[in-house]
């Protein structure tokens, strides 16, 4: 029985097994364990510049295309907020902003590159692959697409500053976290959004020649209810969208304000400005907030953090990823309350998960993405990096481009996304292009065993000491079927 | 009831076609040019070259013929008939610059794409008992070459794989998976119905893909391109094309139409490419296995066993269909459902590349083929 739980550990619940990965004696306790010897910045992650960097180089763009309107209209600026003024339709001076924008797109693409590389090695070389997994889960659930030109070189920061330090934490945590994140904040739309009653709203309509309505901008506040916590058809109301984002008024980040309009901070970071921040109390969800400021939204957040229907959204898709693609109703139910009675404790609703039977059937496999199926790939035939963008590059041709689901729903974590004829192609196709690279330096006879303890088939089996060569073995073993799946 | 010997007569298989003439030893060095375009998927040899004097072929595929507005079937002598789309082919069969060779078939008898395309490049008699490509092998028996024998694909094609030197250029950068690997895949997912399922469909809509994945003008193309490493003085003298996307099972007459108008298309480039060394060289066209004599119910031919091969250039001795003609009456098929091979693949390749390059057909059939014996079919070549 060991050995074939030794496989769900590794499989199901980590990131695919090493060659060297031991037999467990106790797989859920191992499994737990490893929140101790999680790494929150590994070295790969550690050496990256983070989101003060990626917003400086977003503020230094606009400034840029900003120069090259003044010289075009004679050196007259107006203050806009960020992205707008980034989105604003060009004036003449076309060709100098196309080139900046070239200019920071390619800073932006290296620096994506670097921190997906960081994903890779850190999912490569980690002790800790459970956690490691659910980071990836988390990251996914409150995607960011690194497609926006102001998101390319900050989605993968968000990961690594607002999802890895809480992920075995609280559930209130990572959401502050992430709903200040300068990533999330601009992806959404939030960075400019300004109560229509706010100070510096009833300054610009005073103003004679006022050219931008600015307003509040509902998205951030929309996608928290529907998407990271309560979930879509939960009993929320469009008004409760229209309190969350009021309440939301003046959540930006520091690097683009200046003088009057708003308070100056570092670049990236989280700054609440009073002056944009829609005024008086509200309700959300029946319930009255009557704090000023900042802590008003916060306050929301840590009620909806905690609220049965997020609860129910989080377990349901916990058991998702872990179990099943229709995930078993008993199983959403004890995790749901295992979040409601530790008051949003993730390493509560964690050791319920693991110690779940549903998620130790072997007969009921999930069907890898192909970032899981990738990561399990390198992991099997030993790198420990990606030293170059061919693994990017190769997981965007298996079409899940890291950190670019393109949509805040993240990618869809069930078999009838993934499983399909072409991708399946594109899977073999690229097992053979790894094995092509190990060559005869690994024996899949031996190695399949050790990877797929008690799970291997003796068709897989067979078909790969078949092989006509050992690299044609090792191509057989990453395409089984027992491989696609966890 | 076709009458056999009529056929033989016809195709001046018995006016010397079994003849085994006694060439000259290999020249030192030589100016002939041999083509091999491997046609993956199966073509469907009897709509390609069609049976008409068969009173069976009417009974059998009266209503499934090329689309009405790809033009009128050209004649080939009374009892054969050329899909319209092979216009150009057409023109050089009426020059007596090609031919086809009918009911012939390599040694594999199964209906595994995969398999029978290994053994169709090896030249073995089952799959994979051979480990190098028949082409490679006649190699060494050639007299010397410039530049090494080249297959205009993204990795050298396994007719060519082996000891001696070869080479591979594509055009396009697209990736294209190990035949082979692919095959033994769809055997591991043999048991798995929801991956067998998704593979079975993969693999249907690769062969699909391949009129589009070469692109319309694509093989066109590459016949120029093999053109150009071929008219060289110091060039290569052997070149490989591939043309995927004859697997025809379904909606067979639009999709063979352009299938075959690529495949003229390649052999009109390479003439016009070749120039006057086209009068030096020997183009050979063959597919893994034929197709149903009977099409299946959706509008296409599944997997058989005979099909047709072609054969053009300068020196080639055409305007003949050459068969040994089995019939297509019901049994007369092959395990009543194939056109029956009359013929051996390998025993073209052999008498064509001996002939072409004066060789002792003998010497290649024993060196290129190994030990099943095999008779080259010779006379089919300007010597």
């Amino acid at each position: 029985m060991t050995t074939l739980e030794t496989a769900i550990a590794h499989n199901r619940f980590g990131l695919g097994a090493l060659a060297s990965d031991p037999i467990l004696s106790d797989p859920r306790a191992d499994l737990i364990r490893q929140f101790d010897r999680f790494d929150p910045s590994p070295a790969p992650i550690a050496a990256l510049s983070g989101s003060g960097a990626m917003a400086r180089q977003f503020r230094e763009y606009i400034e840029d295309v900003r120069a090259a309107k003044a010289t075009d209209t004679g050196g007259v600026t107006m203050a806009v907020p960020p992205a707008m003024a980034a989105m604003a339709p060009s004036s003449p001076a076309k060709s100098a902003e196309q080139d900046i924008r070239r200019d920071i797109r390619r800073q932006y693409q290296d620096n994506y590159g670097g921190q997906a590389r960081a994903r890779i090695a850190s999912a490569l070389t980690t002790l800790a692959p459970f956690p490691e997994r659910l980071v990836h889960f988390w990251a996914n659930h409150f995607a960011v697409s690194a497609d926006k030109l102001e998101t390319i070189g900050l989605a993968g920061t968000m990961e690594f500053e607002a999802i890895r330090p809480h992920v075995g934490g609280r559930f209130v945590d990572m959401l502050l976290a992430v709903e200040r994140h300068p990533a999330m904040l601009l992806y959404l739309d939030q960075a400019q959004s300004i109560g229509p009653n706010s100070l510096i709203a009833e300054a610009i309509k005073r103003r004679p020649n006022a050219r931008r309505q600015r307003g509040l901008n509902e998205n951030l506040g929309r996608e928290i209810m529907e998407l990271h916590t309560l979930g879509v058809g939960s009993g929320y109301t469009q008004d409760d969208v229209q309190q969350l984002a009021q309440a939301l008024s003046g959540w930006s980040i520091g690097g683009f304000v200046r003088g009057p309009i708003g308070l100056e901070a570092p670049d990236g970071a989280f700054v609440f400005q009073p002056g944009w921040h829609e005024p008086g109390g509200r309700v959300l969800l029946g319930k009255r907030y009557e704090q000023t400021g900042a802590a008003q939204a916060r306050a929301m957040l840590a009620d909806l953090a905690v609220h049965p229907a997020t609860a129910r959204h989080l377990a349901a898709k916990l058991a998702r990823h872990f179990v099943a693609d229709v995930p078993p109703p008993a199983l959403v139910d004890r995790l749901a309350a295992a979040h409601v009675a530790s008051g949003g404790d993730l390493k509560a609703v964690y050791r319920v998960l693991v110690h779940a039977p549903e998620a130790w059937v072997v007969a009921t496999p999930k069907f890898k993405t192909p970032w899981e199926w990738t990561i399990s790939s390198l992991r099997a035939i030993g790198a420990t990096t990606a030293p170059d963008m061919k693994a990017v590059g190769a997981l965007a041709q298996l079409g899940q481009p890291i950190w670019k689901p393109g949509s805040p729903a993240g990618w869809d974590d069930i078999a009838a996304s993934w499983a399909a004829p072409d991708a399946l192609l594109r899977r073999v196709e690229t097992a053979g292009r790894l094995a092509a690279l190990v060559g005869d330096r690994i024996d899949a006879r031996v190695l399949a065993p050790k990877l797929l303890p008690g799970v291997l088939t003796a068709a897989t089996a067979q078909a790969i000491s078949r092989a006509d060569r050992p690299q044609q073995g090792l191509a057989l073993l990453l395409s089984s079927p027992e491989f696609m799946r966890r | 009831m076709i009458d056999r010997r009529r056929f033989l007569a016809l195709s001046g298989l018995a006016s010397g076609l079994l003849l085994t003439p006694r060439l000259a030893l290999a020249a030192a060095h030589t100016d002939r040019r041999l083509v091999f375009i491997i046609l993956r998927g199966a073509m469907d040899g009897l709509a390609t070259v069609m049976p008409i004097g068969d009173p069976a072929y009417a009974a059998l595929r009266g209503n499934f013929g090329p689309p009405p507005n790809a033009g009128t079937p050209i004649a080939l002598g009374g009892e054969f008939a050329l899909h319209p789309a092979l216009a150009e082919t057409g023109e050089l069969y009426a020059r007596g610059e090609a031919l086809f060779v009918h009911a012939i078939a390599s040694p594999y008898r199964e209906r595994s794409h995969f398999d029978a395309q290994n053994v169709l490049e090896t030249g073995g008699t089952a799959a994979y008992a051979l480990k190098d490509g028949w082409l490679n092998r006649l190699l060494p028996l050639l007299p010397a070459t410039g530049e090494p024998a080249v297959a205009l694909s993204p990795t050298v094609p396994m007719a060519l794989r082996g000891s001696a030197p070869s080479t591979s250029y594509a055009p396009s950068q697209l990736p294209q998976a190990d035949e082979d690997l692919l095959g033994r895949v769809a055997a591991m997912y043999a048991g798995d119905p929801q991956l067998h399922a998704l593979w079975s469909q993969a693999l249907d809509a690769r062969l699909l893909a391949g009129t589009e994945a070469q692109g319309r003008a694509n093989p066109e193309a590459l016949g120029k391109l093999a053109a150009t490493f071929l008219a060289k003085p110091d060039g290569a003298r052997v070149a490989v094309i591939e043309l995927l996307g004859w697997d025809t099972h379904a909606g067979q007459a639009g999709r063979l139409n352009a299938q075959l108008k690529q495949l003229d298309g390649t052999i009109a480039a390479l003439r016009t490419g070749l120039g006057s060394d086209w009068s030096k060289t020997v183009v050979v066209a063959a597919t893994e296995f034929g197709r149903t004599a009977a099409p299946n119910g959706t509008g296409g031919t599944d997997h058989g066993t005979g099909g047709v091969a072609l054969v053009a250039g300068g020196a080639v001795k055409g305007g003949r269909v050459v068969t040994d003609w089995p019939g297509l009456a019901p049994a007369q098929l092959y395990e009543g459902r194939d056109l029956k091979p009359t013929a051996d693949l390998r025993a073209l390749f052999a008498g064509l590349a001996a002939e072409h390059f004066r060789i002792d057909p003998q010497r290649v059939a024993r060196t290129v083929f190994g030990s099943d014996p095999i008779r080259p079919l010779t006379g089919l070549v300007r010597v």
